[in-house]
Order: C-alpha cells, then sequence, then structure tokens
C-alpha cells in the first residue's frame, strides 16, 4: 500500500475515536452568576484563547472548530463585541469616544452578558463545544491598565462561567507591531491605548501599552491559570500545542 | 465611602421613594432652597444617555434584556453620568442633590431576581450619598397618583418587563409595591432617614430643610465672591 493512503486511512481511524464533548467536572459560576442558570445544567465544554491582536488567536480558533468538527463536535464560536442587544453601540461608542471610562467597562460587561446568557449558557446546556476568542480576561486587563479594581472587576465578571481551558497566545510587542502593519498596513487607536495618552507618538504608544497588557495578563495567568503558549512559533506549531491539549481536555 | 469619607469638598445628597411619592417635588424645593441661600448646588438629572436609550427602546418588549443586562446597562447609564458630572462637582465642592441614586437601580435589580451583593458591587465604584432621604410614602397613595393623570408608563420603568399582570396598571401597582419592599429592606443597611409621605408637602420639606442645616454646616457652600 502507498505510503500516502496509508497515512489517509490512518487518519479515518484516527477520526473515528471518539471524544466527549461532555464534562465529568460540574461546570461552576466566578462568582454569583446569572440568576436561575444552574451550573449542574452546563454540560458541554468550553475552551477560551486569549492574546493580543495579532497573536493569531482567529486563525488558531478557525483551525481549531474545522479539527473539532471533524472530530464530530458541535462547536460554537463566541468572542467579543458581538452581543445581538450592545454590539452596534458599543461600536458607535468606541468611535467617538464618548463613554466615561466606567461607563465603558460596564458597556463592555453588558455585551459579555448578552452573549453569555444567549449563546455560550445555552450552547453548554446543549452539549456543545465553545470556543471563545477573548473572554473575560481581556476586558479585565484592559480595565486593570486602565485604573479599575480588582475587586470590583471580579465581582462584575463574577457572572462569567468557568472555562475547561484557557490558552493565552504569548507574543512580544515588538513582533505584535509587525504583525498588526503587515496586516493591516496602522496600528489600531484602541489596541495601542491611545486614550490613555501614554505618548502622542502611536508607534511607541503601542509598544508601552501592549507591554502594560502583557504584565496584566501575567497576573491573572496566576489566579486564573492560563496555559501559556509560545505565540511565536509558527502557526503550525500553535496548533499542535492546541490540539494535543484539546484532545487529552476532551478525553478525560 | 461617602464624599465626606473620601475627603471631597462637596456633599452628595439622594431622594429616593417609589414612583409617585414626591420625589421630583421635594428635590425641587430644596434645590431651590439651597440655591437662593446662595449655595454652590447641582440637580442631577437622569435624563437617559443616548447610546443606552437606543438600546432599551429597542428591546422593550422583544425580551431581549434580563436581569443582569438590565443590572448593567443601567449601571452604564449611570456610570457615565456618575465620571462625567457628579464626580467633577463633588471634587469642586458642590451640594449634589439626587432624584434617586444607586438605591433606585440597586431595587430594580434585586426585585427582577439579581443577587444583592452582586449589584451592590457593580456599583461599587460610586459614593454613597452623605444624606439619603426616603420619601416614604403610602403605596395606594402613590400609586394613585401616579395612574389618575393616566400616564404613559415607561415599559422597564413600570416593571412590564417582569409580566406582573395582563392588566398595565395592576403590574405597574404591583411593581412598585415590590419595590417599596426593597428599600424598607434597604433602609437600615444604608442609613436612610424616613420622611412621613402623609405629612403635606411642605411639612415634608420643612423636616427635609431641618435635617440637611443640622447635618452639613451649608455656610462652607456658598459661592466666592
Amino acid at each position: 500500500m502507498p505510503a500516502r493512503k496509508k497515512k489517509a486511512r490512518r487518519k479515518i481511524k484516527d477520526s473515528l475515536r471518539p471524544l466527549k464533548s461532555r464534562s465529568n467536572q460540574p461546570k461552576r459560576f466566578y462568582g454569583y452568576g446569572i440568576p436561575r442558570v444552574d451550573p449542574e445544567t452546563l454540560i458541554g465544554k468550553m475552551i477560551v484563547i486569549e492574546g493580543a491582536d495579532g497573536s493569531g488567536r482567529s486563525t488558531q480558533i478557525k483551525r481549531l472548530t474545522a479539527w473539532l468538527e471533524g472530530q464530530g463536535l458541535a462547536t460554537i464560536q463566541v468572542g467579543l463585541k458581538r452581543s445581538t442587544l450592545v454590539s452596534a453601540e458599543l461600536e458607535k461608542a468606541k468611535q467617538g469616544n464618548i463613554l466615561s471610562r466606567t461607563a465603558l467597562s460596564l458597556f463592555y460587561a453588558t455585551d459579555f452578558a448578552d452573549q453569555l446568557e444567549n449563546r455560550i449558557l445555552p450552547a453548554l446546556q446543549a452539549g456543545y463545544m465553545v470556543l471563545a476568542d477573548r473572554y473575560i480576561y481581556t476586558l479585565m486587563a484592559r480595565d486593570l491598565v486602565r485604573g479599575c479594581g480588582m475587586e470590583w472587576l471580579e465581582n462584575l465578571y463574577g457572572t462569567a462561567v468557568v472555562p475547561d481551558a484557557v490558552f493565552y497566545l504569548n507574543v512580544s510587542p515588538d513582533t505584535l507591531v509587525l504583525r498588526n502593519i503587515a496586516k493591516s498596513s496602522r496600528l489600531d487607536y484602541w489596541e495601542s491605548g491611545m486614550d490613555l495618552g501614554l505618548s502622542p507618538d502611536l508607534f511607541e504608544s503601542f509598544i508601552k501599552y501592549q507591554g502594560m497588557m502583557d504584565a496584566q495578563f501575567k497576573k491573572l495567568q496566576r489566579k486564573y491559570q492560563f496555559k501559556i503558549l509560545n505565540g511565536e512559533q509558527s502557526m503550525d506549531a500553535v496548533s499542535r500545542a492546541l490540539h494535543s491539549a484539546t484532545e487529552s481536555l476532551l478525553s478525560s | 465611602m461617602t464624599p465626606e469619607l473620601k475627603g471631597y469638598p462637596g456633599r452628595l445628597i439622594a431622594v429616593e421613594g417609589i414612583d409617585g411619592s414626591g420625589k421630583t417635588t421635594q428635590t425641587h424645593l430644596l434645590k431651590r432652597w439651597l440655591e437662593l441661600q446662595n449655595l454652590k448646588v447641582y440637580h442631577a438629572d437622569w435624563s437617559t444617555f443616548q447610546l443606552v436609550k437606543k438600546t432599551t427602546t429597542r428591546a422593550e418588549g422583544r425580551q431581549l434584556i434580563t436581569p443582569t443586562t438590565h443590572t448593567l446597562l443601567h449601571a452604564t447609564d449611570f456610570g457615565d453620568i456618575y465620571d462625567l458630572k457628579l464626580l467633577p462637582l463633588l471634587k469642586a465642592g458642590y451640594l449634589v442633590v439626587c432624584d434617586r441614586y444607586v438605591f433606585a437601580a440597586f431595587a430594580a435589580s434585586i426585585v427582577r431576581g439579581c443577587p444583592q451583593d452582586w449589584v451592590t458591587g457593580v456599583y461599587g465604584f460610586a459614593c454613597f450619598p452623605d444624606i439619603t432621604l426616603f420619601l416614604n410614602a403610602r403605596l395606594e397613595t402613590a400609586v394613585h397618583r401616579i395612574l389618575r393623570s393616566r400616564p404613559e408608563l415607561n415599559y422597564f420603568d413600570s416593571g412590564m418587563d417582569l409580566r406582573l399582570s395582563p392588566d398595565t396598571y395592576d403590574a405597574f401597582r404591583i411593581y412598585q409595591e415590590r419595590l417599596q419592599e426593597q428599600y424598607l429592606a434597604m433602609g437600615t443597611r444604608f442609613d436612610f432617614h424616613m420622611i412621613d409621605g402623609d405629612q403635606p408637602i411642605e411639612a415634608q420639606q420643612q423636616t427635609i430643610r431641618q435635617l440637611i442645616a443640622g447635618k452639613l454646616s451649608l455656610d462652607d457652600f456658598t459661592h466666592d465672591e
């Protein structure tokens, strides 16, 4: 038998090994959760990928989705600023820079809660795999950089369900700059933290801001136990690491 | 923490009570009195912020809003006014008089089933008032005052999202009753000064003015010449 065919046969055989999306471990909320939702009913699994813009998050989510669907698992994707309730208004608020800092934090928390209640929790109740392209940690890190208290944020996002795994794609600010410029030939106002007045220079502000975000992520990592992946490796290497971590999660 | 405990020169006075308890009237008279003493006074205006208002209007009747997002949307609105208006004025040494403050939001959220400690925490960025006046009107008097004018009831402010009754006016009455219960339950914890709502308007105002003159040294708030 030719090697190519052998390889294909092995791949098909592999894909027939059953993976379980259902959790053996009962889910819980970080804090008070959502009124009238019993965490025992959340039988699906949830994986979060965190990382700055340009860390390769979206690509990895796409690949992971394809792989999971190949395994026969029903998968949904969620992210930030995608709620039906407020995403349009939130986008407007970002453009105009018109909401106060506290109000903007709370508006993001509203957007998150809407998706949590209308997409994440129903999917988990139906036994889906939920893949989150960023989660509460990005929102918390942004607010921490802007001076919000940890205690306040923990209570605010106590609504969130605890994921089964969180991966943080770690990429240095210097690499992020190059990837962002290569992708859209510009640096984003908010991703450069220009609202903070760190520097009138966009490039300098970006480097400083991403460094501050990274420091907050490292703090959150200890608390929430993210798995850190080296996002500077090739896309394939990151994918392999994600697949094997996900596989062990799903067969446990 | 109150503005006083935070070391701000301004003071925050909140007037709370269910719809029809006379908040607007009493707040107006209080503000006029302070103004006429040539004091630095600001009356907080809760006319809703445009973005949030758009969201809630769109969501009316469509069951898009849950107790959690209801709480967070109102907190967003409040946070904006707090950061941009109230806090700077408190730091500038103003007497800030609020027709409703966080307690109205606490009551509305708790009635909808949110945990009290979560809601209190969400509003944790805001100072508590130096003085909170609670207009303790009898439920029937207050509800009658609102309903006899054939009002156009606001969907959320009259609790219609809770579907308490198919009859709008009944639903409104039940909702106000639940709010009143929550207010009364909060009174001790948050140090409300109870104002007897069965008294005539001018007698209530007299009580309020005496209370405030006794608690604050008002001459510290005169306009600089």
